[in-house]
């Protein structure tokens, strides 16, 4: 958490600055930040895990393409489903899912901790690209995005780009927040613990196995919000969503936005997206340079974008701090 | 003599062909400090390891209070109230001194899994923390960094952090590992003022401070007890003088 009045000024601005720009940015840059704000809650899903627990996942696709794929399947041909259904299904059960995957990948550690995951998560992969009930590997599309009607009262339209962007700012919001408060909970504490030394949690009496996969559960159900959020946005849920590159991405912006912090992974969220379309529009090679501009940000900013900008404002002890928090 | 806290029968570790630990029984009640002394290698560390959970035992019993607690993993035994410190220093480094109690504090509550209610409101926990910073004399550094502390003040916050836990059995595993005479002084002090409360098994190579200690003593070799009594009897020991020290002088030769 932003402990110092310039980061906490920082974060009001940058929130001031999402809040206002619909009103004055075009239609393309508005659906680009909605997708941006849409990894950042995927990010931050991550990093919970990450960066909070020390368990490099690399199959957290996984829960983002269950949470895609609740939405597309729960919609009916060619009307809307009703947010309210699909969105508690979509994370109950990528929860669930989390808690099974978690179970048994949570029995092995470093290495094969990230070996188990990919490979749960390629399995789901292959389940939804060879399934005909789930659309192959063309996916599902849908022609209605989520009506958050209740008993008739509407409150937003998600149809409306400008609605879906204040939407997925809310969500996005509501992700923090929900995360700030949990990493200030006793449980918050125990998973921090376990990131610095997990041998010494156990010895004082942790049972950690189950912190680890609560840890889990709840990563996995975030980034099933995320992923419902981005099948609404683009109307359709494809095997990509589930793949190995998206855990990469994701795992990517954790690391470049700065791991262990609650803000870092929406800012590397931001900066992986920005990067990926202008490099895209200069050149077809763009994953060249895209490569090479994260291996230089690595090199340069080893605490992430986060880190970089406390250093920046001559305060490292506040990067160390939101590091703990 | 009051009933042991810790009974000990037959506790044996094979790692394949090796047997580390072969067969030792021991006990140790409250108001005592047992010391286990022996030769590099004699099994002492991997005793302490099968009694704390560590390791599973290929045969043998741990009875802890009148339960059995052999094969329980880590976590559970510290939760009957076994706390165990570390040869090798085993904090949390990049927490503060009262951090690290602070959690040490949170493993005795029935269950951490409470998400949205501040930890800060947990005024309890930063009351154990004080107070076992406090026993181990180590209050005045509570804001200091673990990683900051001097090798002495890492030393006696294991053993704070251990207390925080409010064990009934301590498992110290060479507490003046690599500490100064002044260091080890304020150590001994310590562990002579925890013996009160709490029974003791004490692994220390330190023959000055095991025998102003020790209740009772027990030598291993080769993984077995090869003498075990009181501090008068395992002195006068012909066994022991051979064994043990001809041992340690070709350890250091």
């Amino acid at each position: 958490m932003p402990s110092s009045t310039a980061a906490r000024a920082g974060l009001l601005l940058c929130l001031a600055a999402l809040l206002l720009f619909p009103l004055v940015g075009e239609r393309f840059y508005v659906q680009l930040l909605t997708k941006i704000m849409i990894f950042g809650i995927f990010a931050a899903s991550l990093d919970l895990l990450v960066g909070f627990t020390g368990l490099v996942s690399l199959g957290h696709a996984a829960f983002f393409g269950i949470g895609a794929y609740t939405l597309v399947m729960m919609s009916p041909r060619y009307e809307a489903v009703s947010l309210w259904t699909s969105l508690p299904a979509a994370l109950l059960l990528a929860a669930a899912a989390a808690l099974v995957i978690g179970a048994l990948a949570l029995r092995t550690s470093g290495v094969y901790f990230i070996m188990a995951t990919l490979a749960f998560a390629q399995m789901i992969y292959s389940l939804a690209a060879d399934s005909d009930l789930l659309g192959g590997s063309d996916g599902v599309y849908i022609y209605a995005k989520p009506d958050a009607a209740i008993l008739g009262w509407r409150p937003f339209d998600l149809e409306k780009p400008l609605q879906l962007y204040y939407a997925v700012l809310g969500g996005l919001i509501l992700t923090l927040g929900f995360l700030a408060i949990v990493l200030r909970s006793l449980f918050g504490r125990v998973v921090v613990g376990v990131r610095e030394n997990e041998h010494r949690m156990r010895a004082l009496g942790f049972p950690v196995f189950r912190y680890k996969l609560a840890s889990f559960v709840v990563a996995g159900a975030l980034a099933a919000l995320a992923g419902y959020l981005r099948a609404a946005q683009v109307g359709a849920a494809n095997p990509e969503v589930l793949g190995w590159h998206n855990s990469g991405d994701v795992l990517i912006m954790a690391i470049l936005g700065g791991m262990g912090t609650l803000v870092g992974p929406v800012l590397g969220a931001f900066a992986l997206v920005v990067l990926q379309e202008l490099f895209a529009g200069w050149t077809k090679h763009w994953l060249l340079l895209q490569g090479g501009f994260i291996i230089l940000a690595v090199l340069l900013f080893p605490e992430g974008l986060v880190g970089a900008l406390a250093r920046l404002r001559r305060r490292p002890a506040a990067a160390e701090r939101a590091a703990r928090a | 003599m009051p009933e042991p806290l810790l009974v000990v029968e037959e506790l044996t570790k094979r790692f394949g062909g090796l047997t580390a630990v072969a067969g030792v029984s021991l006990a140790a009640s409250m108001g005592e400090i047992h010391a286990v002394i022996g030769p590099n290698g004699a099994g002492k560390t991997t005793l302490v390891n099968l009694l704390s959970g560590d390791l599973a035992p290929s045969a043998g019993r741990i009875n802890l209070g009148g339960a059995d607690i052999a094969g329980l993993a880590a976590d559970r035994v510290a939760r009957l109230g076994v706390g165990r410190s570390y040869q090798k220093t085993n904090i949390f480094r990049g927490f503060t001194a009262f951090e690290n109690c602070r959690l040490a504090a949170q493993a005795r509550l029935p269950s951490s899994m409470r998400f949205l209610r501040p930890a800060s409101a947990r005024a309890d926990l930063d009351a154990a923390a004080r107070a076992a910073l406090a026993a181990a004399a180590l209050d005045h550094r509570a804001g200091v960094v673990a990683a900051a502390l001097s090798h002495g003040e890492q030393r006696q916050l294991e053993i704070a952090m251990t207390l925080a836990t409010r064990p009934r059995l301590l498992l110290l595993d060479e507490p003046l590992a690599g500490m100064g005479a002044e260091e080890s002084a304020r150590m001994v002090g310590l562990l002579a003022r925890l013996r009160e409360a709490h029974a003791i098994l004490l692994v220390e190579h330190d023959m000055d401070a095991v025998f102003s200690l020790a209740d009772r003593l027990t030598v291993m070799v080769n993984g077995r007890v090869l003498e075990s009594g009181t501090p008068e009897r395992i002195r006068a020991s012909a066994a022991v003088q051979e064994a043990y020290l001809g041992a340690e002088e070709t350890a250091l030769a």
